[in-house]
């Protein structure tokens, strides 16, 4: 992938920001979602909730479902591939999938390296806990960054601990001086240029969504008031009672995350929310997979 | 002089930016009640037309904008804006403000392994930076509306009064001209 490539990826990112993108596991579900105002869709065939409650090892969803996707709505249309794993990348890129989320849902299928994600035209988005994994991850090509959270919980507090800690150290780099720059990129594993950039601009190079937990409008707000540019919304909508009134009003409330009457008229009436479960109840942390 | 920016959803922060450097106040519009304020101008930004299409009509911004824009208010749209604007959309019945005399396709270069960059020119402007984001596509303009750019026959930028619309970003690289031109011609600012 050619700079000029890795821009246009970078782009595309910009353009879904304000938005909400949501998985879904059929074209009907894809049409709600598209319907309801989701800015892009997260085709799989399991939604992370599903993927715990199945256990074993889950890997890339079938093409020909994702393309069934691709022809149902006219949104961008991203899909999951294993870490490391490069033969589903290029896979997802030959279907030509807008954007690829190497994402510690599936089961990691390299326990040490990332997809060298320069090597794709395709753009890639990763997740990431803190400040030195999103620099490490966009180091190795990715165009857009989410926090990782715990998905498939409907318990927030993951994403909102990772958009924390992503913030404070951006802060913290920023009141460096220069010549410290140096060894925190040595301590944060991350290359001086990016940590630099951050240093300077007071931001990651790439778009910064939330991930991972979100389940309610307050939920979505939330993450945008503690400063995401956009939200993923996995488990949370179609795990739900009424998936297309609580999708259209988590677009909602993200929009006007800061008009807190609104948010009040949106959270009203939903049905049941995903039933959700405590990171100290469930057996496997997703997030501790590629750091 | 103050540009208010349509907040729904999309790249509005970077039309934000440029307009601040250009020395201009901003105001974003994500509800009714921000339309009650006094702008000059107003930009509508990429991003998804879907998206910004429904949350136009359900948060009641629909009417009083398009009125806005009838009577004249100088307006800049960028991709997804270009489809808010357009008086019909190709293999899409919806039709959102329809106060653009143009004919535009959706997602006209494909998916994203379809996005390009180039350098052209516009309305005599040489050189400019043009980002395609999945890009719609002008595919006829008819009566009042002037094309200011094309690349390979396809158009890329007209103008209809105090409507400027492209299907490129100007918004993502640090070359102004185009949002100066918006602001010298048709906004009439010096």
């Amino acid at each position: 992938m050619n700079n000029e490539q890795y821009e246009l990826n970078c782009n595309l990112a910009q353009m879904l920001k304000g938005g909400v993108i949501m998985d879904v596991t059929t074209p009907e579900q894809a049409k709600i979602a598209e319907d309801a105002g989701a800015c892009a869709v997260m085709a799989l065939e399991r939604i992370p909730a599903d993927i715990r409650a199945a256990g074993g090892v889950s890997r890339m969803s079938d093409p020909g479902m994702i393309r069934g996707i691709q022809e149902a709505v006219t949104i961008p249309v991203m899909a999951k591939c294993r870490i490391g794993h490069i033969a589903e990348a290029r896979i997802l890129e030959a279907i030509e999938i807008d954007y690829i989320d190497e994402s510690e849902v599936l089961s990691p299928a390299d326990d040490i390296y990332h997809v060298n994600k320069r090597a794709f035209k395709v753009p890639f988005v990763c997740g990431a806990r803190d400040l030195g994994e999103a620099l490490r991850r966009i180091s190795e090509g990715a165009a857009m960054i989410r926090t990782k959270g715990e998905p498939g919980t409907g318990d927030v507090v993951q994403a909102v601990r990772h958009m924390r800690k992503m913030n404070q150290e951006i802060r913290r780099v920023v009141n460096m001086a220069e010549d410290e720059l140096y060894e925190a990129a040595k301590q944060l594993q991350v290359p001086f240029e990016l940590l630099m950039y951050v240093h300077k601009n007071g931001k990651l190079p790439v778009v910064n969504f939330a991930a991972g937990g979100v389940a309610t409008p307050a939920d979505a707000a939330l993450m945008m008031m503690l400063g995401a540019e956009g939200v993923f919304v996995g488990s949370g909508i179609f795990k739900s009672g009424d998936p297309a009134k609580r999708a259209a009003a988590i677009v909602k409330a993200v929009t006007n995350y800061q008009d807190y009457g609104m948010l009040a008229d949106l959270s009203a009436g939903l049905g049941e929310a995903m039933v959700g479960i405590n990171p100290s109840e469930i057996k496997i942390i997703m997030e501790e997979r590629g750091i | 002089m103050k540009v208010a920016l349509l907040a729904l959803q999309g790249d509005f922060a970077e039309h934000e930016a440029v307009f601040r450097a250009l020395g201009a106040e901003t105001l974003q519009l994500r509800q009714k009640k921000d339309l009650e304020q006094h702008f000059d101008a107003l930009i509508l930004p990429g991003g998804e037309s879907t998206v910004q299409g429904k949350l136009l009509r359900e948060l009641e911004m629909f009417e009083p904008l398009k009125e806005m824009i009838e009577q004249g208010m100088p307006v800049l749209a960028t991709c997804a804006g270009v489809i808010l604007l357009a008086r019909q959309l190709l293999d899409d019945p919806t039709v959102h403000l329809g106060t653009l005399n143009a004919v535009v396709r959706r997602n006209a270069y494909g998916r994203q392994l379809g996005s390009f960059f180039i350098r052209g020119s516009f309305a005599g402007v040489r050189d400019v930076p043009m980002s395609f984001i999945r890009a719609p596509q002008i595919e006829f303009c008819g009566s009042g509306c002037e094309v200011l750019a094309e690349h390979e026959g396809r158009i890329t930028a007209v103008r209809q009064g105090n409507q400027l619309a492209m299907t490129f970003h100007p918004e993502l690289c640090d070359d102004h001209r185009v949002a100066q031109y918006f602001l010298s011609e048709i906004v009439g600012m010096n």
